[in-house]
């Protein structure tokens, strides 16, 4: 593409709107204009000068901010809608793989005909859902297009841009005077004096001085863009396997079990807490809170133990040694290889083990107690005299009769349910019983019976286990978006111009990316300083109207 | 007398003090011919050192009720909307230095007054910390968020003064209309505060059992005549009003009750300042933003979400995301607080790239700054009370 060359004798890319040497307006527009547009300082971007092939199309779509904003305002919305109604995960639905009907009805049920159609919108899985994900998808491409689009010309031009600026150039800035002065140059060399001790990079050639300070804050954009860029790449990584681990288990008290998800490692636990504040030993302070919300917990702690199966042992074999004991409390996570083992859940008092006695119903006498083993019961139970309990069934969560049999609901020991049979010198065949809790079913009338005597209880605990290579990805991507993001807000780019024109006079510009105020305030420090021409704000027609009010009263 | 009661003194002290200096900063305004002349008017001077004062009890108040604790303030909805509020005023300060502006004073120290009444009307006991909040992260992830918020909080009282000073009131248009629905709202806040305290100090209670919406017994205290029941209620204290209405139990009856209370009550109350006034409230206060200079209140709205969006980011969503994964063992789990917390950063990140992009300037930006600050308080109290997650702490 042919270049444009600029009076000065600068040659300049194709779609140039200010010559990025002297500024001199290249365009008709431009020309016209009273404040010229200093954004991107009128340097010749790619979305504003091609528009003939698809990917022109596509590449200057994506630039634009417009549509930027728009698919940020896209975003914003569908997550709001999201938030509406509880998502898939946090419904209280019951069984853990439950199925679309079981959440189709829980939705139906808790919000009638709104919740019917949130689920059938799929807003009920709003941030899984591929719309979503597209949209985030046209978010990151905006990002880097709109971003490349403009660093790339923004840098060359603010390298070219020469000290000395055409007089149209300084015209159509926002801050511009111009005024005869007693002495030009002895107003130039205390201006370049005064804007060194304000930390201004001063150049100053041919009669013209640029002052400039804190350039490097126009990067700022890029910057905190690149991380952001970063964090959605490690967003997109942990689609991958083995980035990313993130499973469940349950464990009980006295347990030895294979960590989910971190095959070789083992924790044993050996303890589960629950601690509530009590009025005795909180906080004196705390209780008038605690009389009015009542007991609110302390603590949930699971105490561990961490084995790792022993180097060359064979998968399996248990061979195990140890790593470590722990406290795993809310708050404070088991961390060992990369893995995190948090305490989320727990449950009280399962049931572990059962003691019964045999009697003879006739005359209450005992033939001895014996323990059944709830994760392990045995078959038969020797006891006093002869007399033995043999264990023919076991129904873990007993859940009444279907088709004459009894069923168990789960393995799970919530309503454990038992076919004794008793045997005894007297009756040698055996008597068979069904024992469940405050229940006995004889199918003839016994002469013995098992009694329940009593029962040791166990705390479970509920682990959550993840693994995630990408956090330091996204953490590195948010230090850079804060870099950057501060970069770009706590600094401004300011420039000064100030030069000689035709007999005596001078001329002054002054332009910033933002925050006129601290340069206008500035400006007039140098003003002071070195007798320079009024300048105006073309922007602000207010603090002018005051100032001749205030001259006037 | 104990660290906790010193501490509630302290706050009474620095509402009083608030209010005092809201005073001398009307002075400054009244007093004034144009911002020109009362950069360094004498009553300017004295409000802003009323309201350091305020601002110092507020920080002793602050300190005292940490230390009493044993755990940063902003465990609940009293002691994170009373931090919010003193951040608020903190950063007036800072920016009444940067800018000489009293005229921001006369608008910034009162919506502090109404957020820190608005946090009274919460329960005020220190409360023992639950296992989940029981982390340094506490105090750095709530403080920072807070102090974010509180800086772009600071943009949206600019833009307001901006608008009252540039919507022309004598005529018929969309922007009078929505600014006169702003000091609406205002009114409803007042309403709320008015309403509640009425029925507290009168010791109003009503008790009801009820069915919540997983078809659990549960039991609630009302503490304003129940217009709406819970679902299948059943009062439990003898002698109170019958519910107009049982809703069903998606929805709180309670929470809708206070909603239509505030709602009665401050209309009456803007509806008595109307007939007062004789004239909509939005022109009322017109003068008093009179003397602001428009560019700069369009520069001040404009920095503070430039100072304001980097300590937001790093508050509610890198601190927030650390913590989580460490108490919640994932940094993202979409939960109504975090979305809201999202929600409000795209939103800043929209106004900006507006403003930068687009030139969107003046009353575009002055509104834009209005509705982040409806944003914020929005997720400060519907997603607390109506999108109850896991942030809901404070009910």
């Amino acid at each position: 593409m042919s270049k444009i060359k600029c009076q000065c004798g600068h040659e300049n890319p194709f779609g140039t709107v200010l010559c990025e040497a002297c500024g001199r307006p290249l365009t008709e527009e431009a020309e016209k204009s009273q404040v010229v547009d200093m954004r991107y300082e009128g340097s010749a971007r790619r979305s504003q000068t091609y528009n003939k092939s698809i990917i022109d199309k596509i590449w200057n779509f994506f630039s634009s901010v417009k549509v930027g904003v728009s698919i940020i305002v896209a975003v914003l919305v569908t997550s709001a809608i999201g938030t509406i109604f509880p998502q898939k995960l946090y419904a209280p639905v019951t069984s853990v793989n439950a199925t679309d009907a079981e959440y189709l009805a829980y939705y139906e049920k808790t919000y009638s005909f709104f919740g019917t159609l949130y689920y059938k919108l799929g807003f009920y899985d709003m941030y899984n859902s591929w719309w979503f994900k597209i949209l985030i998808g046209m978010l990151g491409t905006s990002i880097i297009i709109a971003s490349v689009d403009r660093v790339v010309p923004l840098y060359k031009s603010l390298k070219k841009q020469r000290t000395k600026r055409h007089v149209s150039f300084m015209k159509r800035q926002r801050i511009f005077g111009e005024g005869k002065a007693a002495d030009p140059d002895e107003s130039l060399m205390k201006a370049e004096a005064a804007l060194k001790e304000m930390k201004y990079n001063v150049k100053m050639e041919d009669g013209a001085i640029l002052a400039e300070k804190n350039r490097f804050s126009r990067w700022g954009p890029y910057v905190n863009h690149t991380g952001l860029i970063i964090f959605l790449f490690g967003v997109l990584l942990r689609g991958i396997p083995g980035f990313y681990v993130d499973e469940t288990m349950w464990i009980r008290e006295g347990e030895l079990r294979n960590v989910t998800g971190a095959p070789g490692y083992f924790l044993k636990s050996k303890d589960f807490k629950l601690e509530t504040y009590t009025k005795e030993d909180a906080n004196a302070v705390f209780g008038e809170a605690l009389d009015r919300n009542g007991p609110i917990v302390k603590n949930f702690q699971t105490d561990v133990t961490l084995y790792k199966e022993k180097e060359g042992s064979l998968p399996g074999s248990e061979d195990l040694e140890y790593v470590k004991d722990y406290s795993i409390v809310v708050n404070k996570p088991l961390k060992f290889d990369g893995y995190n083992v948090f305490q989320m859940d727990y449950r009280l008092s399962e049931l572990k083990s059962m003691t019964m006695q045999l009697i003879e119903k006739s005359t209450d006498k005992s033939f001895g107690e014996f323990t059944i083993e709830l994760d392990d019961p045995k078959g038969t139970y020797e006891l006093d005299n002869g007399a033995k309990v043999e264990l023919l069934e076991y129904y873990a969560d007993y859940d009444g009769i279907k088709d004459g049999e009894p069923v168990s609901k789960s393995p799970i020991p919530n309503n454990p349910a038992f076919i004794f049979k008793m045997t005894t010198p007297e009756k040698p065949k055996g008597e068979k019983s069904f024992v469940a809790i405050q229940q006995t079913l004889e199918t003839e009338e016994n002469a013995y019976k098992v009694k329940f005597v009593s029962a040791d209880t166990r705390d479970i605990s509920g682990f959550t286990i993840r693994k995630d290579k990408t956090l330091y990805i996204l953490l590195l991507g948010g230090i850079i978006f804060m870099i950057g993001v501060i970069m770009g807000s706590y600094w401004n780019h300011r420039r000064i111009w100030i030069q000689k024109g035709a007999d005596q006079q001078l001329l002054v510009a002054a332009h910033t990316n933002k925050n006129w105020f601290s340069l206008k305030k500035e400006l007039n420090a140098v003003k002071d300083a070195s007798e320079l021409p009024a300048y105006m704000d073309r922007q602000d027609k207010e603090s002018k109207d005051e100032r001749q009010e205030g001259a006037e009263s | 007398m104990g660290l906790a009661n010193i501490s509630a003194t302290l706050l009474e002290i620095s509402f009083i003090a608030y209010l005092v200096a809201t005073a001398f900063f009307g002075g400054a305004v009244k007093g004034a011919k144009s911002e020109a002349t009362y950069r360094n008017n004498k009553w300017g001077t004295i409000g802003i050192s009323i309201t350091i004062i305020g601002f110092l009890t507020h920080v002793g108040y602050f300190i005292t009720r940490w230390i009493a604790g044993g755990h940063a303030p902003v465990s609940n909805m009293f002691e994170f909307t009373t931090a919010f509020g003193m951040m608020l005023v903190g950063a007036f300060i800072l920016i009444f230095f940067l800018y000489r502006t009293p005229s921001l004073g006369l608008f910034a120290l009162p919506i502090a007054i109404l957020i820190i009444a608005y946090a009274s009307m919460f329960p005020k006991e220190v409360t023992p910390l639950i296992p989940a909040l029981q982390s340094h992260w506490l105090t750095i992830h709530v403080i920072t968020a807070a102090l974010g918020e509180s800086i772009l909080a600071i943009s949206a009282v600019a833009g307001l003064i901006y608008l009252l000073k540039n919507i022309d009131m004598s005529k018929k248009s969309r922007q009078r209309f929505w600014i006169e629905f702003v000091m609406f709202v205002i009114m409803l806040v007042i309403g709320f505060v008015l309403s509640s305290s009425t029925f507290k100090l009168a010791g109003y209670e009503a008790e009801f059992d009820y069915i919540d919406k997983n078809d659990k017994p549960a039991s609630i205290t009302y503490n304003y005549p129940p217009l709406f029941g819970m679902n299948e209620s059943v009062a439990k204290s003898p002698d109170t009003m019958k519910p107009w209405v049982e809703l069903p139990a998606i929805l709180n009856g309670k929470t809708l009750t206070t909603f239509v209370w505030s709602l009665f009550i401050g209309s009456i109350l803007y509806v008595l300042l109307r007939l007062i006034v004789r004239k909509r409230l939005a022109e009322f206060v017109q003068p008093l933003a009179k003397r602001a200079n428009s560019q700069l209140m369009d520069e001040i709205g404009y920095r503070s979400v430039l100072i304001g969006f980097p300590v937001f980011t790093l508050g509610a969503l890198i601190f927030a995301m650390i913590w989580a994964h460490e108490a919640w063992s994932r940094f993202w789990g979409w939960d109504p607080k975090e979305v809201w917390a999202l929600i409000t950063w795209l939103f800043y990140a929209a106004f900006l790239h507006l403003r930068l992009s687009r030139g969107w300037e003046g009353k575009n930006s002055a509104w834009l700054a209005v509705i982040g600050f409806i944003i914020i308080m929005f997720n400060l109290i519907f997603v607390n009370f109506i999108l109850a997650g896991l942030h809901s702490y404070a009910k």
